[in-house]
């Protein structure tokens, strides 16, 4: 691997100091599960690698009556771990449990995996079914933006030189609601998904009407989706599965994907408006259960 | 070039201290400056688990860990299974079941097995299945490997998995 410098701060201040020093050059670590491939194969020659594991706002991991936080470096394992995530936030364990195998799941982060900005990342969808506001610091200070505005291109985001992801804040969950992700791979896991969607929705008192709802969708266009249309048009609509294949069509209208080994344009177009379906009768269902 | 680093650890419950520069995986480390080769390099970018070794308990790869994020932590690895009794109950049943054809596999099966067995030590099928699927086996041997963990649970490997 190509010569680098390493820092391991313990405040977030000395690390936007470090980040914002080093013009540029510089690469943040957390799970390193993509980064070290990527040094290692030279697409990536940071002069310096700062870890941000011991900063205590990155490690951030709490769940009450305002909602979710979650430190940026807290791991896909300890998101899955934690049962009031599993209940309320369900789309983001779900996700966390699909990321790559065991061994990637205990280094990964979801703030690494929304900062590397991949098209097919898998927390990201679920991000925006669940209505995430992405906390940025910086030399300016601190600043707030929807996990839907994150990312621009594939590999790129709103992050400006300087700058870092500190954590992700999730609205508290009322009841009645649910969500799930879910993606399309031809193997059983460790694929990287043709589709992903992640859909939340919350529903009356009876259990039977939407009252609202969030769909976001992965590897169906540059960046992830947050599928507007598809999303708002179930707001008092019966839950059920023709409300769902409405939302789907809907969805399938927004996706813009490419052709390649993993599947074709049509494919994928077709793939987005089952998964939806899929991803809000899981959604629905569990919501009924909450 | 970046300055070396001194990096203080436990590994396989002794206390190491290693000198290492930023830019070496812990793997590199493990099998070059401190001679453990029985972790094993595959693939170097995280799909196939051949170097899985567990740090604090957990299994990682370690050719996606920085040798110098290790200061402080609780790394074990294959050589550190086999007690001075003989062997451990996964590696026994790895033999009995002959659940290794090359070999290369093997270290990294056995530490994810560990993990799971010590967090959860009566699994399902599916459960090892899920838990070993970041191992790769390329000489096909998926079913003889979760037999041999089954078998292994069933002697009662949580015990020993400490």
């Amino acid at each position: 691997m190509k010569d680098f410098e390493y820092e391991a701060p313990v405040s977030l201040a000395t690390a936007i100091e470090q980040i914002a020093a080093g013009n540029g050059s510089v690469k943040v670590l957390a799970g390193g599960t993509d980064l070290i491939d990527h040094i290692r194969t030279g697409r990536l020659t940071p002069s310096l690698v700062v870890d941000v594991k011991k900063i205590p706002e990155l490690n951030v991991l709490e769940i009450n009556s305002d909602g979710l936080r979650l430190g940026a470096s807290v791991s896909c394992a300890s998101v899955y771990g934690n049962e009031d995530i599993c209940r309320d936030y369900s789309a983001l364990s779900d996700s966390c449990h699909i990321i790559g195998g065991i061994q990637i799941q205990n280094r990964a982060s979801v703030g690494g995996n929304l900062c590397n900005s991949g098209p097919a990342a898998d927390s990201i969808p679920s991000l925006i079914a669940l209505d995430a506001t992405c906390v940025i610091a910086g030399p300016q200070g601190t600043r707030e933006i929807a996990a839907e505005d994150f990312c621009t291109a594939p590999g790129k985001n709103v992050l400006e030189s300087g700058e870092l992801l500190v954590e992700l804040v999730m609205p508290a969950r009322p009841a009645k609601s649910g969500s799930h992700y879910l993606r399309f791979i031809p193997r059983n896991e460790m694929d990287i998904a043709v589709v992903g969607v992640g859909a939340s929705v919350m529903l009356d008192e009876t259990g039977e009407t939407i009252q609202s709802a969030r769909i976001g969708i992965g590897a169906a266009a540059p960046t992830p989706l947050f599928a507007k249309e598809a999303s708002e048009l179930l707001t008092g609509l019966p839950a059920n599965e023709e409300s769902f294949a409405k939302a789907a069509a809907a969805a399938q209208e927004i996706v813009t994907p490419i052709d390649d080994m993993r599947g074709t344009v049509e494919f994928r177009t077709h793939v987005t408006g089952v998964l939806t379906k899929r991803a809000l009768h899981v959604a629905v269902e569990r919501a009924r259960k909450s | 070039m970046a300055k070396k680093r001194v990096v203080t650890t436990k590994i396989n419950g002794r206390p190491v201290e290693f000198l290492c520069e930023p830019r070496q995986t812990l793997l590199e480390v493990l099998r070059e400056n401190l001679d453990m080769i029985g972790t094993k390099e595959g693939c170097s970018n995280g799909n196939c688990g051949a170097c899985t070794i567990l740090i604090d308990g957990k299994a990682v790869d370690s050719c996606l860990v920085l040798a110098v994020e290790a200061e402080g932590m609780n790394i074990e690895t294959i050589e550190g299974v086999a007690s001075a009794d003989g062997l451990h109950p996964l590696q026994q049943a790895f033999l009995e079941e002959a659940a290794l054809q090359c070999g290369i596999c093997t270290p990294g099966l056995i530490m994810s097995a560990k993990a799971l067995l010590a967090q959860n030590p009566d699994p399902t099928e599916e459960e090892i299945r899920f838990a070993l699927a970041g191992n790769l086996c390329r000489c096909t041997g998926y079913d003889k490997i979760v037999r041999a963990v089954q078998s292994a649970a069933k002697m009662g490997c949580a015990s020993a998995a400490k």
